[in-house]
């Protein structure tokens, strides 16, 4: 079985595109200027993996890191 | 659409695209995919003496190298033209480098954010069905003319607090810098003299009768040292938002609507599972990107192992990069569902769109407000669809007959 997932936004990397938000809202925030960040401290609730996958796969500035742990 | 005959001379067709290509012809304008396709198969940076000199990157990793290097390339001037006159009308921050770049453009983020463009949203659906209720009884309409056209002039016009009603003068002006001023730079000059004495007018009025809109907003920002910004740039950032905010998003929903009309299978699937929508959305910026850009070669540099030179600018077409097969498995095939998507349409980098949000608000609205009141719909075979020329690509005629095919 896999282990938990983190996620963490590079944030000299991230330029806005708000995909990851759109795709994972739970997972994602994003700030005044619409850069984005990892919810708390970026643990993927269970259920929630695929959405994960899914927002790193979709972010065009590749600034989306997911880890097992 | 080249309106001048006497121009001709200066645009010979293009026989030899690997070496000569022009992204003006009319080849091009009509159907570009093919072409992009063999020059890619010829390099990753190919190169034409027209416009002066000028590279393009045909591969998705040599478009991302460039709109990286700010070091190399400068966005001084954003559109590849026959001329190349001292810069006079700067339009920050699409027209920045670092490190005036950052600034500027944080001024402008706030107002884009997608929790800006919810509260916009309304506004927008209304728009759209005021705009179909127009033609719909007809049964048929040119959708680029009465529809895709207005959506987005009439949401960029509600958010810098300008007459909806202008809206005649905004198109001409931004045919006159996008299309025209390729070639002709009286009109392009002239356009932005038109823009600015426009805005400097609505500037002047707010000075006594402040409102609650983005040119406002942009008139009480403080730079860094609290002192408010030059006039020239608030115009400069006006001029941006106008010229940027309608052109392209006209030109993706049209595109999407000339895909939904000739691919019913799309269509259908779009109707009975509207959930697919943001999928949809991001796929048809893929395959339909409107928006090339350009920089200028400020140092001798290497991209994709090509060597490029100053003194020549660079077609930064970000929609070939989102048709590279090296990047997009099927990419020249729409998947309307397509999981893994990570196109260019609004760019890489630091100069990544400032109205992104905004873009894919109104396409998603529109598209759906659409598919709601007409979800049959088919080109009509007596009329032809007709392309922009140049810089920003979408359908400027694109006639449609409303109901099921007999």
């Amino acid at each position: 079985m896999a282990g938990k997932l983190k996620i963490r936004v590079d944030q000299d990397k991230c330029q806005g595109h708000a995909r990851c938000k759109s795709l994972a809202p739970e997972l994602f925030d994003l700030d005044e200027f619409g850069n984005a960040h990892e919810v708390g401290d970026g643990s993927v609730p269970a259920g929630l993996e695929d959405k994960a996958w899914l927002a790193q796969s979709n972010c065009p500035e590749i600034a989306i890191e997911v880890t097992e742990e | 659409m080249s309106d001048s005959a006497s121009i001709m001379p200066e645009h010979p067709p293009v026989t030899d695209w690997v070496n000569d290509f022009d992204h003006t012809d009319p080849t091009w304008t009509e159907n570009p995919f093919p072409i992009w396709e063999k020059l890619r198969a010829a390099s990753p940076v190919v190169h034409t003496e027209r416009f002066l000199g000028c590279y393009m990157p045909t591969t998705y990793q040599a478009v991302k190298e460039i709109s990286y290097d700010t070091d190399h390339f400068s966005s001084r001037r954003v559109i590849v033209r026959d001329v190349r006159p001292e810069i006079t009308a700067r339009a920050p921050p699409i027209t920045s480098d670092p490190p005036e770049h950052k600034p500027a453009k944080q001024l402008l983020l706030p107002p884009f954010t997608p929790d800006a463009m919810k509260k916009l949203e309304p506004r927008v659906r209304a728009i759209c069905n005021e705009l179909i209720d127009e033609f719909i009884a007809d049964g048929k309409c040119d959708a680029a003319a009465r529809y895709t056209k207005h959506v987005p002039v009439r949401a960029i016009a509600h958010m810098l607090g300008i007459p909806e009603k202008d809206s005649d003068l905004f198109i001409k002006w931004i045919h006159g810098i996008l299309e025209l001023g390729i070639k002709d730079d009286n009109a392009l000059m002239e356009a932005v003299r038109e823009m600015t004495g426009y805005f400097a007018g609505h500037i002047e009025h707010r000075k006594k009768n402040p409102t609650d809109d983005l040119i406002s907003t942009l008139m009480n920002a403080r730079d860094k040292d609290g002192n408010p910004l030059a006039d020239e740039h608030v115009l400069g950032s006006l001029r941006l938002l106008l010229i940027a905010g309608i052109d392209t998003t006209w030109s993706a929903i049209g595109s999407s609507l000339w895909h939904l009309a000739k691919t019913p299978a799309d269509r259908e699937r779009l109707v009975a599972e509207p959930e697919l929508m943001p999928l949809a959305v991001e796929e048809l910026l893929r395959a339909y990107s409107p928006v090339t850009m350009a920089r200028e070669v400020m140092k001798e540099t290497t991209i994709s192992g090509c060597p490029v030179k100053p003194g020549n600018m660079v077609l930064l077409s970000f929609p070939a990069a989102n048709r590279d097969p090296a990047m997009f498995p099927d990419a020249d095939k729409v998947v309307i569902d397509r999981k893994e998507n990570r196109h260019a349409a609004f760019g890489l980098g630091i100069h990544r769109c400032v109205g992104s949000n905004l873009a894919r608000m109104e396409m998603t609205v529109a598209i759906e407000e659409w598919l709601k009141r007409i979800p049959d719909f088919r080109l009509d075979p007596a009329g032809k669809v007709t392309w922009s020329e140049g810089t920003v690509r979408g359908p400027r005629q694109l006639p449609m007959l409303f109901g099921k095919a007999n």
